[in-house]
């Protein structure tokens, strides 16, 4: 059971009430295909994502942007149990999607770079670390289920 | 073979990933911008780096005080990013131009290898919060390669 003090809670569901989910979650996953290229291997599907100004005006990659936040939005309704709740996704990333449980931090990591440079020097040093703290927890339960 | 690449460059030789005349373009353009900022970069990057990896404070057990801000961290970040000043100075032979640094890191402060990785995160989100219209994808992409590609130079002498 991950224990979160009052601060880390509170810290991640303001982060979550102030950002856009339709700005975040599509700027997330555009940066993430841009600077890891080796992730569109997910998306063969998608169409032109031959350099950085077609993938960030890719409107499949957008819209999966914002699939992937509202995903994140259960994980933050539900912090007692993200495990439980990300069980369905987890069995979905293992066997129908088949991605490489890695690609998680990579693009966690696109979307703290994305959340802080919209919060500037509002996400201080404790607020960073209640964010990543939390994308450990759904990396973990995301990665749960592979076997 | 180097074993202190990343997964990806482990089986073709440590010339893959390394910088275009395009990226190198970018980190200097980039760099020429933020570059009156560096102190306080290193400074905001090691203090979140000592908060949210707490694993990294087992290097500097011997500071009074390793809270953000204090005058250990704002010395020591300004130190950091003096490095990466001369990195990018010498980004056309990264191994030539850090080898002092890279014999420091190797036989005097034995960083684990992995922690450049998680400095250079920081240092990352630290651009991005304090030049957000200028932190594009594509500045990202070129930023993260070449902190890699210096970690790779630090790293060189390790073994």
């Amino acid at each position: 059971m991950v224990k979160w003090t009052d601060f880390e809670r509170a810290t991640i569901q303001d982060i979550f009430s102030k950002i856009d989910y339709d700005v975040v979650g599509p700027a997330a996953l555009s940066r993430c295909l841009i600077v890891y290229p080796w992730t569109q291997r997910y998306f063969g599907g998608f169409g032109n994502l031959y350099n950085a100004a077609a993938i960030t005006s890719n409107p499949k990659v957008a819209a999966h942007g914002k699939v992937v936040l509202a995903g994140l939005e259960k994980a933050v309704k539900n912090m007692d149990d993200i495990k439980t709740t990300y069980k369905d996704l987890s069995v979905l990333h293992s066997e129908k999607l088949q991605v490489d449980p890695d690609n998680f931090n990579l693009l966690a990591d696109c979307l703290t770079i994305v959340v802080a440079s919209q919060m500037g020097a509002a996400f201080t040093p404790h607020v960073h670390a209640a964010f990543q703290k939390f994308l450990d927890v759904v990396v973990a339960s995301l990665r749960k289920q592979y076997y | 073979m180097n074993f202190n690449l990343c997964p990806l460059e482990t089986w073709v030789p440590r010339l893959t990933m390394s910088l275009s005349a395009k990226d190198k373009e970018t980190v200097k353009t980039f760099w020429a911008k933020i570059s009156s900022s560096g102190d306080a970069i290193g400074a905001d990057a090691l203090s979140r780096m000592l908060v949210v990896y707490p694993q990294t404070k087992t290097y500097f057990s011997h500071w009074k005080d390793l809270s953000p801000g204090s005058a250990p961290v704002l010395k020591h970040g300004a130190t950091v990013m003096g490095g990466v000043g001369e990195a990018v100075a010498k980004i056309d032979d990264l191994s030539a131009g850090l080898l002092s640094l890279s014999e420091l890191h190797a036989f005097t402060l034995r960083v684990d290898p992995s922690n450049f990785k998680v400095l250079s995160h920081n240092i990352l989100v630290v651009l991005a919060l304090m030049f957000p219209t200028d932190f594009t994808p594509e500045v990202h992409v070129a930023m993260d390669k070449f902190l890699a590609a210096v970690a790779r130079a630090l790293s060189e002498k390790y073994r």
